[in-house]
Parts: C-alpha cells; structure tokens; sequence
C-alpha cells in the first residue's frame, strides 16, 4: 500500500518538469558542497588566502566568475559557500521543527489553557517581523557561525508550532484518534503513534520549502554584517562585499547573488512539487 | 454592523495588547539575560570598570530581573525609553526622526504590492494554464525566491548605474532642501508644499528602494491571487453569474475577486508587515536614512536602548497593521459583518 502510494506521488511529481528542475538544482548543490574541496577549481581560496597579484579580475579563462579583492577565486568560494549555507540550514532546521512541532502536537491535542498558553508564546514570536526577530538576537551576541544559527533557529520554531498546532487540532477529530482514545490508550500514546505520524508529511513537505528561506534569512543576515564572519565563504557577506564596489567590479556581486537565488528557487520548486505530489486531493 | 463584528474586533484588541505585552517581555529577555554584561558589550573591552559600574546603575542592571522589567515598563509608559547609547540622543527622538522615512517606504511599497500583485493574479486565473498565466507565476516565483537585498542590488545595478535614469541612494538630491516637515514624508511635505521640483527629486529616489521592498510581497500577494480566483471561479455562484450572461470583467472584479480577497488580504497584511524586517536590507543598499538603518547601526553598536526601542516600534506597527487586517476581513467577510445576534 505505501509502496503504491509512494510510486503514484513519485509518478506525479515526475510529470510536472519545474518540479524536476527543482529536484536538479537541489541535487546538483547539494553534490557541489559535499564535493566542494575536489570540484573548487581553488580549494585554499575558501579561508583566509591571498594573492594580490590576481586581486580584482573580472571574469576569465583561469577564474570563471573573477576573483575578489584580495585575489580569490569567486567560483570556488561560492561552492564552499553553498557548504556553509547548507550545514547552517539543516542546523536550524534540526532544532526549530522538533520544539516547533513538539508543542504545536502538544497544543492541539491537548486544547485548555496549555493551548493558550503555547499558542499565546508563539503569536509573541510571530509578532516581531521575521528577519527583525533574529536580527535583535545577534544585535545581543557575537557574529558567528553558531550565533546566527541560534538567531534563525528561534525565530523560525514558531511556524512549525503554528503548522503543527493546525494539523493535530484537526486530525484529533478523526475516527483513529477517537478509536484510539475509545480503547483507552493513553494520551501520550494518542499523541505520539496516532496524530503525530499523520502531521508529518506537511511537515516534511515545509522543510523542504523553508531550507531555501532559511538560506534566504541567512544570507540577508550576513548580507547586514550580523551573520557569518569572514574569513568563512558565506553567500551573504561575498554580495555586501562587492556592493561597495559596484558597477565596476560587478562580478563580486552578481554571482554569488545569482547562487544563492538558484538555492532558494531549488528548494522551493522541490517543496512544490512535494506538497503537488504527496497531496491526495484534499 | 452587527454585534458579532464589534465582538470580533473586541477579541482582537485584547488579544493585540496581550501579544504586545509578551513582545516587551520578550524583548526585555533578549535584552537582558543573554550572557555577558550589557553595559560591558557596549562600552567595548576598553571601557574603565568605573564607566562600566555607572552605566549598570543607569540601565537598572544591579536591580533583580522584575524590578527591571518593571522600570522598563514604567519609563515605557511616560514615553522615555532611555537614551541611545549610539547616538547619545533620547531614543523616542532617535525613532520619531527615522521612523518616517521608513513609513514612506514601507507604504509606497505596500500600495505598489497591491495595484501590481493582485491584478497580476487575476489576470492568470482568468488565463488559468494559457502562457499569461505560465508568464505571471514564473514572475512571482523568482519575486518570492530572490532575497531583498539582491534585488535591490541588480535593481541598484541596472536603473542607476547602467541605464542611469534614476538616483543611486538617498532621499534627495544634494543640494535639495527638504520639504518643510508636516508628515516627514518627503514627497507628500512636497506636495502639500507645493514644491513639485522637490517632489519629482523625492519620487525619483523612492522607486528603486520601493520597488525592491515590494518585489517579495508582489511575488507572493499575485501566487495568492491566482490559488484563491481560480478557486472561486470553480464555485456555483460564478457558474451561474456565467450562465446569465454576465461580462468576463463583471465576473473577474465582482463575483470572482471578492470572496478571493479574504484569504488574500490576511497574507497581504503579514507580507506588509514583514517589509519592516526587508526594509533593513534596502535600507542598507540604498543608503536610505530611515529606521531600519538606525536598528543595523544600533546592533552594530551594541546599544542596548536602541535595539530595544526599534524593535518594539517596529513590533507595534507589525500588530497594529495585522489588526487592521483582521478587521477588514471581518468587515469584508458578509458571515461576520452580517451575522445577527441571535445567529451567532
């Protein structure tokens, strides 16, 4: 039964081609970062090298997308940078959908003031615009790798505690739970076994959405000065960069700028494709 | 009217105040209980033990945690929420000078994401699967997946550097005076001054930040658009509206677009609201002296005060805009705004 299920949504997310496209890019970043030290045409070039000599240089036979300022090769730094913006999202994402969906479950199902209390914090969160939220957060820490992941990761728990909240209200209305619950198995049980299984397809077809918008949040973290720290490759800060030194030196800009445009847009056809296939005519 | 919608805003407002009491103490927590010292952050590691000490008693930080929320809130109340340590200035100053030009571009890139996203979303509903249709969601998913500051930088890119037809940064030209101050902002103080000169200076300069703000709410209000139109297309009551005869127009904007609008107009509210947080990124490619600027200057600086007072300001506005939403839904929505007493 689930392997039909599953081969019918593969069927249906196969036939729409930007959800393949999607799949592609993904595929393709993700093997690019893995791979970044053997791919990198100049590996050295993500940490902290030098070369003054070819310093600045637009794009070329020996530097696809130019070097920077201080003679690195953009091409190379954007691979590790894709590195860099994908451990940082899989963290956040690691610790924001666990609290998130744990007490969103716990909301939902169990109603009375844990509800309200719960939902009350989360509408709090809600409340502060998000790049604002995570912005104040760092305002208060040091700019760091870890820091803005922290920063992201507690603006971020919120929405899935929403998601989560809406899932489990609805599905605790349903004939399984009820039965469930008739044959006296314990809350928890209910909980965990019964309504959790049935919210985790939305949940992973969000994931898969929001590891672009984390990148997205990230970057404009970092973009602002407030996020990873250079000598580190990150995508953000390499477009802040070469902002100053704009139009002439436009290749330190526009290339990392469309790397991280294709990242967000990978995931977000994916995450479409996924929520297409995976919904049965709801 | 009828007493459902008046309840209905009655809940909302209570819940609003409620929300924006937790945001204060939330902030307050951020602000405090993140390890360090926050007089010692500020003052940066060269500051004399005696500086440190005299700023502590300033900021209330010796006192336990309620007392110190409970100062907070009280100096919050009579309108003082301390002084920057930035700019040396009563942060309340601080915020009443940059707060317009962060309003101006906030509205004008909220009017340019309504008049272009929803038209744009009915226009592929009513093209549903034709190219119109395929052109409109490409278009709005590369708004919705670029980031703000990228686009602000190709925008920035193209018009002022390549094709050179409008300003690179700033509100207005060197060289011209600000219009005399009754709104702050500067193109309707021109107006209402009548200086058009002045207004065609601080039009100009407001297109390009504007347009990059509103390029991610555009994306998402014209996706929104279309899901919801066509849904309501396949509903009885615009299948009978068909089959009287009446126009496509009369259809698209009457029968089809109302009841489309509900959901439309929640996520419009939340994507205007969210400008406040892009408006940080345009701000800073263009130079643009408003709020959001101030918040990255006061983080950079570790200013405690600053940090805190912009960022309750900007929640506040963030509430107040999801209020007014909520009671434009309720207004537009005939079960709420219709409902008698008795029904509900």
């Amino acid at each position: 039964m689930v392997a039909i299920l599953r081969s019918e949504a593969w069927y249906k997310f196969r036939r729409n081609p930007l959800s393949m496209v999607g799949l592609g890019l993904v595929t393709l970043i993700v093997l690019l970062a893995v791979f970044a030290p053997l791919v990198a045409p100049y590996p050295t070039h993500a940490g902290a090298f030098v070369d003054f000599v070819n310093a600045s240089q637009p794009p070329s036979a020996t530097n696809w997308f130019g070097t920077d300022l201080i003679g690195r090769d953009i091409l190379s730094r954007i691979f590790f940078g894709y590195q860099v913006s994908l451990v940082l999202s899989v963290v956040v994402l690691v610790i924001a959908v666990p609290i998130g969906v744990g007490l969103g479950l716990v909301a939902g199902y169990f109603g009375g003031w844990i509800d309200y209390l719960i939902m009350r914090v989360t509408d709090v969160f809600l409340s502060i615009p998000p790049l604002v939220l995570a912005m104040a957060i760092m305002g208060f820490l040091e700019p760091t790798l870890l820091n803005a992941m922290m920063a992201v990761a507690v603006m971020w728990w919120p929405w899935y505690a929403r998601l989560a909240y809406n899932l489990s209200r609805s599905e605790s209305h349903e004939g399984y739970v009820l039965a469930a619950e008739v044959i006296g198995a314990p809350k928890w049980h209910v909980l965990v076994r019964e309504v959790l299984p049935n919210c985790l397809p939305a949940v992973f077809t969000k994931i898969t959405l929001d590891v672009g918008f984390v990148i997205l949040i990230a970057s404009s973290l970092s973009f602002l000065g407030l996020g990873v720290q250079p000598p580190t490759p990150d995508l953000g800060s390499m477009v802040a960069e070469g902002a100053q030194y704009l139009p002439d030196m436009w290749w330190m800009t526009v290339f990392p700028a469309f790397a991280i445009l294709i990242a967000v847009l990978g995931f977000n056809l994916l995450g479409d494709g996924l929520r297409d296939a995976l919904d049965q005519g709801r | 009217m009828s007493s459902t919608f008046f309840k209905t805003i009655g809940i909302r407002l209570w819940t609003s105040a409620l929300v924006l009491v937790g945001v204060s103490i939330l902030i307050f927590c951020i602000a405090r209980v993140i390890p360090g010292d926050p007089a010692r952050i500020a003052l940066g590691p060269n500051a004399t033990q005696e500086q440190v000490e005299l700023l502590r008693e300033r900021l209330h930080l010796n006192e336990s945690l309620p007392v110190q929320y409970f100062e907070f809130v009280r100096e919050l109340f009579q309108g003082d929420l301390g002084v920057s340590l930035y700019t040396n200035r009563p942060v309340t100053t601080d915020i009443g000078d940059f707060l317009p030009a962060t309003l101006e571009l906030v509205v004008f890139a909220g009017i340019l994401m309504v008049v272009i996203g929803i038209p744009l979303g009915v226009l592929a509903a009513r093209y549903r699967d034709k190219l119109t249709d395929n052109v409109v969601r490409l278009l709005s998913l590369l708004g919705v997946v670029t980031p703000t500051f990228v686009w602000a930088v190709f925008l920035m890119l193209i018009f002022a550097f390549y094709l050179e037809i409008l300003p690179v940064a700033g509100r207005l030209s060197q060289g011209v005076d600000p219009p005399p101050g009754v709104t702050g902002f500067y193109t309707i103080d021109a107006l209402l001054a009548g200086q058009w000169s002045t207004f065609g200076n601080a039009f100009s300069h407001i297109i390009l930040p504007a347009t990059a703000l509103a390029l991610t709410g555009i994306g998402q209000t014209a996706r929104l658009t279309r899901a919801s139109v066509a849904e309501t297309y396949d509903k009885p009551y615009v299948e009978m509206a068909q089959a009287y005869g009446f126009s496509d127009r009369r259809i698209a904007s009457k029968y089809a677009l109302r009841p489309a609008m509900i959901p439309s107009l929640t996520i419009m509210g939340l994507d205007f609201a969210a400008m406040l947080g892009g408006a940080f990124l345009v701000e800073a490619v263009f130079a643009w002296p408003g709020l959001a600027r101030y918040g990255v200057e006061t983080i950079l600086h570790k200013d405690l005060n600053g940090i805190v007072g912009t960022v309750l300001v900007i929640s506040a506005f963030f509430l107040i805009v999801n209020m007014l939403v909520d009671i434009a839904v309720a207004w537009l929505n005939p079960r709420i705004r219709l409902q008698k007493r008795w029904a509900g």
